[in-house]
Order: C-alpha cells, then sequence, then structure tokens
C-alpha cells in the first residue's frame, strides 16, 4: 500500500526573481515583473515590490496570492506600530516583524521568498534575506526567486570579500557607489533572463537613500 | 442631579423612566476640558483645549488620529478616551484590509455606539465616562458625529462639548450656516474662535489649544504648535470679532510655511492663505 498523495495543492509557485544589495548610503531593491504559472506567462507586468515603511522596502517571490496576503499583514501591523509609537517602523524592526510573522505559520507557510532591503537607523544600506518560514540574516547584498541561482554566484564573484584566510569571508555593505550598484543589478537581471524562463519582461527597480525613494525600470528579453 | 435610590445600578430604572448611571456618565463628559469640532463640505476640524493636572505636568492627549480619514476628539475620562480610540484605529484596520478601502464614517459611529450601548445594559459593567467627536471623510462628503455615553449618536454641522462648551455653542449657532461652504483656513479660525470663547478672558497660545484638520486629499493630522500660534497671533491683531472683510491677501512668508508645514489640500488651489 503505497501513502496517498495530495491530488490538490493550495501552492503555485508563479515564478520570478528578486535582489537586494546594501550601500553605504543606499540601498537597491529589484524584482523583475513576470508573473508565470507552469509553462505559461500570466502577465508581463505585476510589481513583486512592497514599500512597507519610509525606509523599508520588500521584495518577493514565490507564490503571489501568499505574497499579496504576507504584505497586507505586514502593511497592518505597520500602521498599528504606528499608532502605538508615533513613529514609522525602522529597517531592522520591520526585518524581524517579518521574521515573526513567517513563523507564525510554520505549519502551514507563505510560499514567500523574501528580500527585504532598507536604510538602518543609522543611514546605512542593510539587506535581509530569509526563507519561507523567517529564518533571516543581515547581509550585503542577496537574492531569492527562480533566478537566485544564477545571480547569486555572480554578485559572490563582484561583492563578496576575495579571501577566505586573510579576512573572514563576510559580505559587508559594498563600497560601490549607487549607480554602480545599479548597474550591477541590471547586469544581473540581464544575465538570468537568458537562461531562466520565469525571469524577463522588465525590472523594477527602488532606490532607497537619505534623499527618499526612487523607481526605476529597465526592459528585459521577452521570451 | 440628586443622589436616590435608583442610580446604584446601571441596570435599574427610576420610576420616571430614567438611567441614573448612564446621566451621571454624561455628567462625567461635561466636567472634562473642552472639544470642539466643525465641519465644511469637504474638511472637519477638531479642537481640543489642553488641560494639565498642575503646572508641572504634560497635558492629556484629547485628539487621537483613528485613520488618514477620521479623526477623534474626546472629553471626559481620558482613559476611556484612549481605549475607545483604539477600538476605532482596529476597526478602520481590520475594515482596510477586508475590503481595501477606508471605513465609512457612518459605519464606525454605529458600531461605538452600539459599543456604548452594552455598557448600559450589563450589571457588571459601568457605561464610558467619555464623549467623543467623530470627524470624518468619506465618499458620501464630510461629516462630523458625537457619541454619548448613552449610546446615542447625532451628527453636526459643528458642536462643542465638555466643560465651558455652552459658550463655543453659542458662537457656534451664530456662524455655523455659513460653514458647509467654507474654506479651509476659515474652518480652521472659526474653530480658534470657538475654542477661544471657553477660555474665558484667558490668553489663548497655542500651548493652550491643539488643532487638527482632515479634508479631501489632506490626511488627518494635527497642526504643529508654530502654525497655530502664527493663526492666534492674525486674528489677535485683526481684532476682537472675525471681520467679514478677512480675505485680504497673506505675506508670502505665511503662504508658503503653512502650505509645506500642513500639506494644505490641492483642491483649494496654490493661493495663499486667506486671511
Amino acid at each position: 500500500m503505497t501513502k496517498q498523495q495530495a491530488n490538490w495543492s493550495p501552492y503555485d509557485n508563479n515564478g520570478g526573481t528578486c535582489v537586494a544589495i546594501a550601500g553605504a548610503d543606499y540601498c537597491v531593491i529589484a524584482a523583475d515583473t513576470r508573473m508565470s504559472t507552469g509553462y505559461s506567462i500570466l502577465t508581463r507586468d505585476y510589481s513583486k515590490i512592497i514599500q512597507l515603511a519610509d525606509k523599508s522596502v520588500m521584495a518577493s517571490s514565490g507564490f503571489q496570492a501568499d505574497v499579496r496576503a504576507l504584505q497586507k499583514v505586514l502593511a497592518a501591523r505597520h500602521l498599528i506600530y504606528q499608532h502605538q509609537h508615533n513613529k514609522q517602523m525602522s529597517c531592522p524592526a520591520m526585518a524581524q516583524l517579518l521574521s515573526n510573522t513567517l513563523y507564525f505559520k510554520r505549519f502551514f507557510p507563505y510560499y514567500a521568498f523574501n528580500v527585504l532591503g532598507g536604510l538602518d537607523s543609522e543611514g546605512k544600506g542593510c539587506v535581509f534575506t530569509y526563507d519561507a518560514v523567517g529564518s533571516y540574516e543581515r547581509v550585503g547584498y542577496s537574492a531569492q526567486g527562480s533566478g537566485a541561482t544564477l545571480i547569486t554566484p555572480f554578485l559572490d564573484n563582484q561583492l563578496k570579500s576575495p579571501s577566505p584566510l586573510l579576512l573572514p569571508a563576510k559580505d559587508a555593505v559594498t563600497p560601490l557607489s549607487e549607480i554602480e550598484a545599479i548597474d550591477l543589478v541590471k547586469t544581473c537581471f540581464a544575465s538570468a533572463t537568458e537562461r531562466d524562463i520565469y525571469t524577463g519582461d522588465k525590472v523594477e527597480m527602488l532606490v532607497l537613500n537619505a534623499s527618499g525613494i526612487r523607481r526605476e525600470f529597465m526592459e528585459l528579453r521577452k521570451d | 442631579m440628586f443622589r436616590n435610590q435608583y442610580d446604584t445600578d446601571v441596570t435599574t430604572w427610576s420610576p420616571a423612566g430614567r438611567l441614573f448611571q448612564v446621566e451621571y456618565a454624561m455628567e462625567a463628559v461635561k466636567q472634562g476640558s473642552a472639544a470642539i469640532g466643525l465641519r465644511s463640505k469637504t474638511h472637519v476640524v477638531l479642537a481640543s483645549v489642553n488641560k494639565a493636572s498642575s503646572e508641572l505636568s504634560s497635558h492629556q492627549k484629547k485628539i487621537f488620529k483613528v485613520d488618514d480619514h477620521i479623526g477623534v476628539a474626546i472629553a471626559g475620562l481620558t482613559a476611556d478616551g484612549r481605549v475607545l480610540s483604539r477600538y476605532m484605529r482596529n476597526e478602520c484596520i481590520n475594515y482596510s484590509y477586508t475590503y481595501e478601502s477606508p471605513l465609512p464614517v457612518g459605519r464606525l459611529v454605529v458600531q461605538l455606539a452600539d459599543k456604548a450601548q452594552v455598557c448600559t445594559q450589563r450589571s457588571w459593567k459601568r457605561p464610558y465616562g467619555v464623549g467623543l467627536l467623530v470627524g470624518g471623510l468619506d465618499e458620501s462628503g464630510a461629516h462630523l458625529y458625537y457619541n454619548c455615553p448613552s449610546g446615542n449618536y447625532f451628527e453636526y454641522q459643528a458642536f462643542a462639548i465638555g466643560s465651558r462648551s455652552q459658550a463655543a455653542k453659542t458662537y457656534l449657532e451664530r456662524k455655523f450656516e455659513s460653514f458647509m461652504d467654507s474654506s479651509r483656513e476659515d474652518l480652521i479660525k472659526d474653530a480658534l474662535f470657538a475654542l477661544r470663547e471657553t477660555l474665558q478672558g484667558e490668553k489663548m497660545t497655542s500651548s493652550i489649544c491643539t488643532i487638527s484638520i482632515l479634508g479631501a486629499g489632506e490626511a488627518f493630522h494635527v497642526l504643529d504648535q508654530e502654525t497655530v500660534q502664527r493663526l492666534i497671533n492674525e486674528f489677535e491683531v485683526v481684532g476682537e470679532e472675525p471681520p467679514a472683510d478677512d480675505e485680504a491677501a497673506a505675506p508670502d512668508a505665511e503662504a508658503a510655511a503653512p502650505d509645506a508645514a500642513e500639506g494644505a489640500a490641492p483642491d483649494q488651489g496654490a493661493a495663499p492663505m486667506d486671511i
């Protein structure tokens, strides 16, 4: 007798890739705008990025219905925080909240692979990367989603400190300038689009710095 | 009001058909420091007098943001008011979460009123000792409601509650017919004048009052002290009564600063404040 398997899954994977890079005084968060299911494209123009607070932006790939539900929960919790504390949540605080929210559904998880980016309380760029159940870490850069396996090795090559013998191989906040970082992100997506069928159409990039937030788009291959 | 044998429980009727505990709760509202609300077609202004229990302490917070489109000013037991504000905030957040649209003000005040009514019909509860002036903007326009401890609520063009509110009400009764078409700035000015009536001779400064506004294109927010002080200075300079010909153009400096500080509603145009 073989074990009975489910003939229906509550989850679906809508594909897509998210990337974030932290700089000395800025943070770049980017995600492609393609939403897929199976081998089909649902839309070429879907945003996976949401600004949760003044200095916190989250990009999530995975099952977009769960992503949307997660975004709503975080937005509501942030409103409550603002009522109680009379100020916006800091990025590290939002990072902890996201982790707790994900673990809350440890036994029926949000199928969301998140990357949270922003500015910490000192104004330095910060990036937090998550798994589906809330395990998180502050890092200098991160990629999540279907193209992550193609992008991460490239970012390791460009951003990680070279010798693990001389220094601890910590991927510190990059010394790159904002323009250089944005260029790097564009290169990542252009490359991932070539080989990952779920990544393409457009990349949406949000740049957070002391003067505020800026949004940029770049066209990608549509095949 | 005299003490009598029918006022021990909220669940005891008097032979005259009154619930004394509820009426005593309304007395508590009259003891609190004044709160005033006025509305036009597009804006609602809520103002309150800041009463500090002693010179050493800070004043109590009487105006609360409930949501971008709803604010509340309270008079009476401020602790009860705080708790009810938290309830209202929660209701707004939950409604927004479910329907992705702002909670209509009329719905919120009914929920609030029903909540207050429960406390008038349970022997183990007491009525809330706070009156709430709920101001909000939704698809049906700008609204101002008053919720009492009894569980009743009424819609108003303008209203005042708390101690010495009668003076403010007298002023508002004279002027209310013009409020519907008032400009944003005139509405704020009328609120300040009404507030001044409750002070009855006390010197009016920005530290003794709190003014808040919400409207079309303008989320609920409390005006900062400098803006309020400047407004007070303007009308003290002009004179006692709000003159009919107060449409003189304001100096440029004043026009630039309040627009930046208060985020003036776009449909008021880019014109300087009419003072």
